[in-house]
């Protein structure tokens, strides 16, 4: 992936397909599995993409927000709070106004206030990043959980599916690229364009040098404080998003703790897809997969007796990514070592 | 003749960081296309005033003028308008980078959309390469250079940025004496085409090869100015030092006896899973000082850390006496009698927060007199660390100061007291001087030189060769995880030995 | 910074809190007076409300010992609430499945089970991390959701009562742990275990050694210290922690095992170790003061008709107030690094 994984550039294009082997036979893997336990049936198949998908977005969103922070050098371990403030939040404001949009804003805002919090403890303050993320966490939940009141409702219903015209009728893909609501759409895009920016652009340059050797960055005029607030308050605002997804669009309401573990599972994501948009979209996608064969089993009538055992897929898987992939990963240098001039 | 306009000049710049005076009341003058030593010991504050000078620290008074106008640097980026660059001791690249991205980061040449033109900013560099001679490939990625290549990446950084004063921070630390003379060529050329330079250094010969003028510091002020035509390198050291100084350490000649130590064809991968010490053998012998000469980064770290436990071989095998270490712990191996001085203090010599007493039994914490079934001892700690401290002569408030506290060469006192205090056989030293004052580097040699005498085998490792030539009974010259030569000191010199450490060859 | 200064900051940082959480109490329209007047009475005015309040104040105590000394060694336990379920429902097991036994034997061994589970539990990350370099943070919360989903099946499944209702049996007398009069004794046990882990990490060779991990890794494996096997130890101990808070709760408290049980407990374990700077002994105080705002809890609700969960904000906000004068004097006084410098980074 010379032009996607742009921190070690292949010669041609088949080291492209060498490099990317273990994706590659993880994709077919996961085809084959699916359309046999669908009994290749069109509606089954299509079923579980969609449901990937959305299992995915919110994932892809906490990891790119989780990236950005640590292309700059600052671990976010408080990605599951700004995503539930930002659903109870956006949620709340919805429901006031009438507006889903309102909400939407309101949640991508509530997200940049905490990442502007976090950039303030740990960047302004030079505090332990891991101690200002838990807090956000922490805070996030007491927060949501105090404030909330049974009983609310979105006047006009969660967001609803905007189709792309004819192209939303070609079969199955259709129904999973050309079916979707807004937000969902939105992340889609923001991939290539996170991707574009961080590995074509200024901007992306200047971060990913604060993100290895701050110093290195100051020397030559860059503010590397400047920079790590911008894109933790930025990340902040991605993470916002993903919140307002969960609460207006997927669910349409909020429930306490609805977040359930998302934003951490987006840092293995996150890890999993080597702090890079496209990798993380990959990853992203994959644990959507294991969310969404929930389903599956269900309907094979696998272990429907025992769904505790279900239930924790997600979370070995992101515990076996983690340990397996880890090792080999390679994070941005000075992430978690507070930055000082002097 | 030379220009009268000072391309900088510094009045009255002071700068205090807690109790410490680090600049007292500087001045300076520098002129255009000249070369300018700035000349001391570690801690002297010459890294401190040429910060302030690049604008990393803010001066608590004072003015600094370029080309006659008065500045303010609050920031590296006013600096680099004004003309300054600089080349650190440590170099601000970014290693996952390429060159081209390292040179032209923060001014990288773009369209109006903020998108990189990266064929434009390879072109440039390469132009600016030709133009001064120095070499690089711009597409290569920074971390996979060697040390001399990356400097030079780090000079074209500063050129890129139209650079009239170049401030260079101990750049010949990492070179080897061929890369160092051709660095000295670099700069000769630099000032002839108007750049003024600064150029810090600690080593009296390179400031009578290659400086015009020499300032010397200590203790954070400025103790003289002269010339290489108005002085030697005995009358620069009293200078820097403020009273006559050995600079060869006198000592009897070895009378080794057993072989203590036996590396026999290791061959050990670095972090990358490249073969960094690539079949290399050798011998130490009870009494005797064996020092590996070479560029850091030739396999010196990876030997080491075998050597004492940290790594483990692929191939080969090390004998400490008849034992077979290869499979040993690092605690096993210390309690075969091996003593270790690791080369970074700080990362592993020391814990910080613990106290100087627990820093100087943390080699034996856990052996009796100090921890009896599982229980510490703090009587007996506290006895032993007052021992050490008045026998090492370490400056300190108490023994339950945190060792952070103390000054770099209190500091590896307190290292040394513990390692020469181990009844040890061998002692790994690495890098055992490295940024310390003067009267800590002649504690140290002296040290080692009394233990050899009394028998210990000494396996010394540095990157200053001067310290390997005046310390050695036997050396030996690493390249590339080989051992090219290995001979009596008496047999080498310093020539032959700085064209092994970069060729590899040692023919002519 | 003066030892004074260090022990005002925490007291300071709660101080803020309660006024916080009274002006939020004033904006939702009810009183602040009456509100902290009912807190108090339903935590601290008699000796059935004390007992109240120690008895919230246990797993509190373990909960904070469990990450304090976690934090020892540069390690985040934030599996906390994983450990503990483990723990409260094999006591739960052991309590009721064992018969015959005396106390004398019974009880311990209902603990010791616990203990173990939890032990176990916690050294999974432990592993994990010290063997492939995974971070403690990820892989400890993700095995809280395990924990939950496993311990929920096994109470349905395996270790059912009988009946609608999914919980174990309750357990045999001969496994509990009394009452002395209204104080519960499960809290003087949290105390002894507090003291204990205070001894080891002063005075022992093991708790040097895992100081010297969290302060400097690298140096310490110079010094021949294996730095896996402290870390893996260490989070064997802490998960042992929590799981004994479980445990206690079990056997002193609820007498068996309901899925549902203390949930947060893992997050309420971190404010405690940072109220108390991870000092074993200043736990206690500090788990006394949380759980005397859980005990009045109700009472403020049945008094002052003030939602419970005001003490979680008030918790939520004593954590900001605690966490950042500990930050805002890392960065006064860099040199002091017997701070809360925590784990930095994802691999080894």
């Amino acid at each position: 992936m010379g032009f996607i994984m742009s921190d070690n550039p292949p010669k041609d294009i088949k080291q492209f397909f060498f490099n990317k082997r273990w994706w590659i036979i993880t994709t077919v893997l996961l085809v084959v599995f699916t359309l046999w336990t669908s009994e290749f049936q069109q509606a089954n198949t299509t079923s579980v993409l969609v449901s990937t998908l959305r299992h995915s977005t919110p994932l892809v969103l906490g990891a790119m927000c989780g990236l950005l922070c640590e292309r700059s050098g600052v671990i976010n371990i408080g990605i599951e709070g700004q995503m539930l403030m930002s659903a109870w939040g956006g949620f709340m404001v919805a429901s006031t106004s009438g507006s889903l949009l309102l909400g939407v804003f309101a949640g991508i805002g509530i997200g940049m206030m905490m990442g502007g919090v976090l950039a303030g403890i740990s960047v302004g303050l030079r505090g332990d990043q891991i101690i200002a993320g838990t807090v956000i966490n922490i805070a996030a939940l007491g927060i949501t959980s105090f404030f909330f009141s049974l009983g609310r409702t979105l006047p006009s219903g969660k967001a609803q599916v905007i189709k792309l015209g004819p192209l939303a009728d070609i079969p199955v893909a259709g129904r999973v690229l050309f079916s979707n609501k807004p937000i969902t759409y939105l992340t889609l895009l923001m991939v290539p364009t996170l991707w574009f920016l961080l590995f074509r652009t200024k901007w992306g340059l200047r971060t990913r040098a604060v993100g290895e050797h701050p110093s290195a960055a100051e020397t030559v005029g860059i503010s590397v404080i400047g920079m790590r607030y911008l894109n933790v308050i930025m990340g902040g605002g991605i993470a916002g998003l993903a919140g307002a997804y969960l609460s207006l669009e997927a669910v349409g309401s909020f429930e306490r703790v609805m977040t359930n573990g998302k934003g951490f599972v987006a840092l293995a994501v996150m890890i999993f897809g080597r702090w890079n948009p496209v990798g993380a979209w990959g990853a992203a996608l994959l644990f959507g997969y294991a969310s969404a064969i929930q389903t599956q089993f269900q309907f094979r009538d696998w272990l429907t007796d025992d769904p505790q055992f279900i239930g924790i897929i997600p979370f070995i898987v992101t515990i076996v990514v983690l340990a397996g992939f880890v090792g080999r990963a390679r994070p941005p240098a000075s992430i978690g070592q507070p930055y000082s001039r002097e | 003749m030379s220009s009268n306009t000072l391309a900088l000049e510094a009045t009255g710049i002071s700068k205090t960081f807690g109790s410490v005076k680090a600049n007292d009341q500087i001045n300076l003058e520098i002129q255009k296309g000249r070369i300018h030593a700035l000349l001391g010991e570690n801690g002297a504050g010459k890294s401190t005033l040429v910060n302030i000078l690049f604008g990393l620290y803010k001066a608590d008074s004072g003015i600094v003028k370029v080309d006659g106008e008065p500045v303010d640097l609050g920031r590296p980026k006013d600096a680099i308008d004004r003309g300054i660059g600089m080349v650190h001791q440590h170099f601000q690249l970014v290693p996952v980078l390429t060159v081209a991205e390292n040179i032209v980061l923060g001014n990288e040449p773009s369209n109006k959309a903020n998108v990189i033109n990266i064929e434009n900013a390879k072109e440039k560099v390469r132009e600016l390469a030709e133009k001064y001679q120095l070499e690089v490939d711009t597409e290569a990625i920074v971390e996979d250079l060697p040390v001399g290549t990356q400097q030079r990446v780090e000079i074209l950084r500063s050129l890129y940025r139209d650079a009239d004063i170049l401030i260079l921070d101990e750049p010949t630390a990492v070179l080897t004496p061929q890369e160092t003379d051709h660095l000295l060529q670099v700069l000769k050329k630099l000032a002839s085409q108007g750049v003024a330079i600064i150029f810090i250094t600690h080593k009296l010969r390179e400031v009578l090869e290659v400086a015009d003028e020499v300032t010397v510091m200590r203790n954070g002020q400025v103790v003289g100015s002269t010339t290489p035509a108005e002085t030697d390198e005995s009358g620069l050291a009293e200078m820097m030092v403020g009273r006559s100084v050995v600079l060869r350490v006198s000592k009897e000649t070895a009378s080794p006896a057993a072989t203590i130590l036996q590396v026999v064809n290791l061959r050990v991968q670095d972090d990358r899973g490249l073969m960094a010490v690539n079949d290399l053998s050798l011998e130490v012998r009870s009494g005797e000082i064996f020092g590996i000469a070479g560029v850091e980064g030739n396999g010196q770290r990876e030997l080491v850390e075998t050597i004492t436990g940290l790594r483990t071989a692929d191939t080969g095998s090390i004998l400490i006496g008849d034992t077979s270490i290869t499979e040993f712990s690092p605690r096993q191996i210390s309690e075969l009698g091996v003593a270790h001085i690791p080369e970074d203090r700080e990362k592993h010599g020391l814990i910080g927060p613990h106290s100087v007493a627990d820093n100087l039994i943390l080699n034996r914490y856990y052996k009796s007199p100090f921890s009896n079934r599982g229980i510490r001892q703090q009587k007996a700690i506290a006895d032993y660390a007052k021992e050490m401290v008045e026998k090492f002569d370490i400056r300190t408030p108490s023994i339950e100061t945190p060792s952070s506290s103390l000054s770099g060469g209190n500091k590896q006192k307190a290292i040394a007291a513990r390692e020469f205090s181990h009844n040890a056989q061998l002692l790994v030293a690495s890098q055992p001087t490295r940024g310390i004052d003067v009267g800590s580097i002649e504690f140290v040699h002296q040290q080692l030189i009394s233990q050899r005498d009394q028998g210990l085998a000494v396996l010394l490792v540095s990157a200053e060769l001067d310290e390997i030539l005046s310390l050695s009974d036997r050396i030996g010259v690493i390249y590339r995880g080989q051992l090219i030569v290995t001979a009596n000191a008496a047999d080498l010199d310093r020539n032959r030995i700085g064209r092994i450490m970069t060729t590899g060859s040692d023919s002519n | 910074m003066s030892n004074l200064r260090l022990f005002l900051m925490p007291i300071l940082a709660v101080a803020l809190a309660i006024a916080t959480g009274a002006l939020i109490i004033a904006l939702s329209g009810s009183s602040p007076v009456d509100a902290y007047k009912a807190l108090i009475d339903g935590s601290l005015s008699d000796s059935k409300s004390i007992g109240r309040t120690l008895e919230k104040a246990t797993p509190l105590v373990m909960g904070g010992l469990a990450v304090a000394f976690a934090f020892k060694a540069g390690l985040f336990n934030i599996g906390g609430q994983g450990q503990l379920v483990f723990g409260a429902l094999i006591a739960g097991a052991v309590g009721y499945g064992v018969t015959g036994l005396p106390w004398i034997i019974h009880t311990p061994l209902a603990l010791l089970a616990g203990a173990v589970a939890g032990a176990m539990w916690g050294a999974i990350p432990g592993i994990l991390k010290a063997s492939r370099g995974a971070h403690e943070v990820i892989t400890t919360i993700m095995l809280n959701f395990v924990a939950l989903n496993m311990t929920d099946w096994l109470a349905s499944k395996v270790w059912r009562e009988e009946g609608v209702i999914v919980r174990t049996p309750h357990i045999e007398s001969s496994a509990e742990i009394p009452r002395w009069g209204e104080l519960p004794a499960g809290f003087f046990l949290a105390v002894v275990v507090a003291f204990l882990c205070w001894y080891l990490l002063r005075s022992t060779t093991f708790g040097f050694e895992i100081k010297s991990v969290g302060l400097n890794p690298n140096a310490a494996s110079y010094a021949g210290i294996s730095v896996k096997k402290i870390v893996i130890m260490t989070m064997a101990i802490s998960g042992l922690l929590a799981a004994l808070g479980g445990a206690i709760e079990t056997q002193g408290v609820v007498g068996r095992y309901e899925p549902g049980f203390n949930a947060g407990l893992g997050f309420e374990g971190i404010t405690i170790a940072l109220l108390a700077r991870t000092h074993p002994l200043a736990v206690i105080p500090a788990a006394v003061l949380i759980g005397a705002m859980e005990a009045g809890g109700s009472m403020m609700q049945f008094k002052a008709d003030v939602s419970p969960e005001i003490t979680d904000i008030i918790q939520a906000l004593i954590l900001i107030f605690v966490a950042t004068p500990i930050l805002v004097r890392w960065f006064l006084s860099q040199k002091e690094t017997n701070e809360l410098s925590v784990s930095t980074t994802w691999g080894s």
